[in-house]
């Protein structure tokens, strides 16, 4: 099998059964469009090509190959969920393949290859899985009509069963599934999806599917594989980005117990061992000096500085509307602000990892990667072999949060690969995670709005300037000195805003890798634009919530969340002395979200998040657990961001190194947060990153009406905020 | 030649490796029992969590010549114990799993807790659980896991 099998719920030789059952089994392919390929798929098949696969066998069970990876998000649960619900099956009858890399089957629709990613698997899904299921049960219950001779339209399924009711005959799938496999397929768009008031499982707080291996132990992560006479590698990268080993004493590695090679490449050093502890102080004997390279005197400080004058000049337009400038000078109040966010790591608790083995006529990799086909074409091109001999077996992602976007790892473990006889497993300590990440760009926004006398909007603008991720993963996608990522959130705010002029001049940091964050552009802009409105609030000396409100006439589910959020965290209710709340309201993933911080801010400048309210309209809710799950993570990691992320360089090299001083938040600092969720029949909405996104301006508005403090640049300085009397 | 001999879920293994080898490293790379989590290298982060004789212990700063006779509990075992079984229960109970590579440590230490205070307050689960961190940020759902599993709120 060229991928490894992913066991929820039953055990694990029940289910590779399955896969010997596979000549007497329901195909069913899922098209989807793909409008463009990227550059490493080009030699791909035509516009529609059949996608992910769902197989039914003669036991009936349900085998759906995944496209998107888990790495917590709980789209091995929710994908299913839209299969089962129109196939007619149970959720625990569905049993789970991770995909092997292929973007003519496997390939996002939304991100036109194959990547989880973006927030996307729900809405890139949501129609495809479902025809796919109706189609299925489609030819099931005409299988059956057959059989029996009866009316199809007289038969319907439940629970993986096709009923007669007149009759009152039954037929479990999997005894139908030899006839409904000669059966002429229907056209996709000829199949009846349900309406939604008919669902019985989407919708519902369905278990997940990943859970039960997860908490004893079981569940195999990339981190977690063994292959037969494996050995493990500890690397070591240059310190400073670009630079490469001078010196290493191979010799004294080799003489620690368990070490049996040193291999160098480009720009790290990896020792390999037994044992990872091993392969540690052997890297630890070897002693390396390296070449710093033209980048090691570069500091933070540069890096601002350059982003400060580089902001001066005007930059790729996102969005003109009016004619800002002159809006401004006819202002009857004006103001201007300057805000800025940092580089951050993304620091998942599964520390990078990437298990190869390279041999003359072909490659494996065993990693979990939110980028397959990516990964497998850079491979190929390393080392030369055609893409069908790279082999890559997808793994449960310990966390991905953009930062297995990437493919560096696997690019890294390969070169180390190429010099050792069997396989290898890699892996990085988490002070080379932290040190040799791919960084949340830092950005730096200059924002200015004009307010008539009434207090109203009447000019804004707001020119972002930092790296384009896009300019260098997907190149077609930066266009016009802009790519949509970067001003997502900042050129379409969700206010009536006449007069808007949204620009943004592309600086790319020397020597800083940059690459995507959960949340992505909204996670940076909307912290500057929900922080710039409750300026604007406070410069009309409005409440933060009425002022919003007065600007989202035309934004009628922007207002409902708002609405609902403040109604629930009890908006204008006293709090005691030291305390505020703070709000913010998004649209992004088409999703809204509106939260409400309770903070407190002690006279030292301290602060303690009490209460994080959330209210959701994301659409029709798959799995609404699911969505307060991801509400309460999502709060907590942008929380996280907002109080202790920051990476800084200092020399060329990044200062931080492991959890003391890049600070995850802690279960004793956790707030309460609680989700309020919008019913709703518009089709579903992204939902992984969208609560990261709002929550460090809810938490900045709030110290603002603690303290009058304004925080434009994160994270949040607590020396500011030391009462002065 | 065995350098140490260690008692892991009941059972006997002999290893030979240098004294100073976390025992992290010995359960995940020697004895291929990979439940046990890396996730920092200097006992920051929990992910490692183990019990030597009951008491939660990271296995990535303990070195495998300091263990002696130590019976040593990982959570491929820990649903033996009564805590273990309630927590684990209580996981699935209520969800608290996102990526879940943290989540061996959680119930450790989690277990560790009860088996110490089978009523914990919020307190007791603060003081217990904040050496183990969660990047996908579980923890108001570990918090009421515990109380679950212990009986202590009906959630």
């Amino acid at each position: 099998m060229p991928h490894h099998l992913c066991v929820p719920r039953l055990d694990r030789r029940g289910f590779l059964k399955v896969g010997a059952a596979l000549s007497g089994a329901l195909v069913i392919k899922v098209a989807v469009p793909i409008a463009f390929r990227p550059p490493w798929a080009a030699e791909a098949g035509p516009s529609f090509d059949p996608n992910a696969f769902i197989r039914i066998d003669r036991r009936g069970v349900v085998t759906l190959v995944m496209p998107m990876v888990e790495m917590g998000q709980g789209t091995y649960t929710a994908l299913p969920m839209l299969l089962a619900e129109e196939l007619e099956v149970a959720l625990d009858q569905v049993r789970l393949e991770h995909a092997p890399p292929n973007d003519v089957l496997y390939a996002n629709p939304m991100l036109h290859f194959q990547a989880t990613g973006m927030s996307s698997s729900i809405r890139a899904f949501w129609t495809p899985l479902r025809q796919a299921g109706a189609v299925g049960r489609t030819l099931l219950i005409a299988a059956a009509a057959n059989f029996w001779s009866v009316d199809p339209g007289a038969c319907r399924a439940q629970q993986g069963i096709v009923l007669h009711p007149s009759s009152k005959r039954r037929l479990p799938y999997g005894e139908l599934v030899d006839a409904a496999a000669i059966l002429p397929v229907p056209p996709t768009d000829s199949v009846a999806l349900k309406d939604p008031q008919d669902f019985t499982l989407i919708g519902t707080p369905a278990k997940r599917l990943d859970t039960p291996d997860k908490v004893n132990g079981r569940a195999e992560f990339g981190i977690d594989v063994r292959i037969p006479n494996m050995k493990i590698a500890a690397i070591a990268i240059s310190p400073v980005f670009g630079g490469k080993p001078k010196s290493v004493n191979e010799a004294a590695a080799r003489t620690v117990k368990g070490v049996c090679q040193v291999v160098r490449i480009d720009n790290a050093v990896a020792v390999v061992g037994d044992h990872m502890w091993a392969a540690k102080k052997g890297l630890i004997a070897a002693a390396i000096q390296w070449d710093d390279g033209p980048l090691a005197t570069i500091n933070s400080s540069d890096i601002i500085r350059q982003l400060e004058e580089a902001s001066k000049q005007p930059g790729g337009v996102a969005r003109s509307e009016g004619d800002a400038q002159k809006a401004l000078a006819g202002a009857a109040q004006r103001i201007d602000a300057i805000y800025q966010v940092p580089f951050l790591a993304h620091a998942a608790m599964e520390p990078m990892n990437c298990t190869v083995h390279v041999r003359k006529d072909g490659c494996d990799l065993w990693v979990g990667t939110q980028v397959p086909t990516r990964t497998q074409s850079l491979v190929a091109e390393i080392t030369g072999l055609p893409k069908d001999a790279v082999k890559l077996h997808n793994q449960l992602l310990g966390g991905g949060f953009g930062r297995r976007l990437e493919a560096d790892g696997s690019v890294l473990a390969v070169k180390i690969a190429q010099q050792v006889d069997g396989p290898v497993k890699v892996v990085w300590s988490r002070e080379e995670d932290i040190q040799h990440d791919m960084y949340r760009p830092y950005y730096y926004d200059r924002l200015s709005a004009g307010l008539d006398a009434s207090g109203k909007p009447v000019a804004w603008t707001h020119r972002v300037s930092g790296s384009s991720i896009y300019a260098r993963y997907l190149p077609q996608m930066f266009k016009n000195g802009l790519d949509d990522d970067v001003v997502e959130g900042a050129a379409e705010p969700p206010y009536d805003l006449p007069n808007i002029h949204v620009d943004y001049v592309r600086v790319e940091p020397p020597g800083v890798p940059t690459s995507f964050w959960r949340g992505v552009g909204p996670a940076h802009n909307i912290f500057v634009v929900e922080s710039f409105i409750d300026e604007l609030a406070a410069a009309a000396k409005q409440d933060p919530v009425a002022y919003r409100k007065a600007l989202l006439g035309h934004n009628p589910r922007a207002l409902g969340v708002l609405e609902l959020a403040t109604r629930k965290a009890g908006w204008g209710r006293p709090l005691p002395a030291g305390w505020g709340r703070g709000v913010s309201v998004q649209f992004a993933f088409d999703s809204y979200l509106s939260q409400v911080a309770e903070v407190e801010v002690t006279p030292e400048g301290s602060i303690k998040v009490h209460r994080i309210v959330c209210a959701v309209d994301c659409g029709i809710a798959i799995n609404p657990d699911t969505i307060a799950a991801q509400t309460e993570g999502g709060a907590l990691f942008g929380l996280t961001a907002a109080l202790y992320g920051n990476i800084t360089l200092k020399n060329g090299r990044v200062e931080q190194s492991n959890f003391h001083d890049y600070q995850p938040m802690r279960i004793d600092e956790a707030p309460r947060i609680e989700t309020y969720l919008v019913k709703s029949t518009a089709s579903p909405g992204g939902f992984g990153e969208a609560p990261t996104v709002g929550v460090a301006p809810a938490v900045t508005n709030a110290i603002f009406a603690a303290t009058g403090k304004r925080i434009r640049i994160l994270p949040i300085d607590t020396a500011t905020l030391k009462s002065t009397g | 030649m065995a350098a140490f001999t260690i008692k892991v879920n009941g059972t006997t293994h002999s290893v030979d490796v240098d004294a100073d080898t976390p025992l992290l490293w010995v359960l995940r790379d020697v004895l291929g029992m990979c439940g046990t989590k890396f996730g920092c290298g200097i006992a920051l982060c929990g992910a490692c969590t183990v019990h030597l004789d009951g008491t939660p212990t990271r296995s990535c700063v303990t070195p495998v010549g300091s263990i002696g006779d130590q019976a040593i509990t990982t959570i491929e075992a820990i649903s033996k114990t009564p805590q273990g079984k309630a927590l684990q229960q209580a996981w699935l109970d209520l969800e608290v799993v996102q990526c879940g590579y943290c989540q061996s440590g959680q119930i450790m230490s989690a277990a560790a807790l009860l088996t110490n205070k089978p009523k914990p307050s919020d307190a007791d689960i603060d003081a217990a659980m904040s050496g183990n961190v969660c990047r996908c940020g579980t923890y108001q759902r570990i918090r009421t896991a515990i109380h679950h599993a212990a009986g202590t709120r009906e959630d």
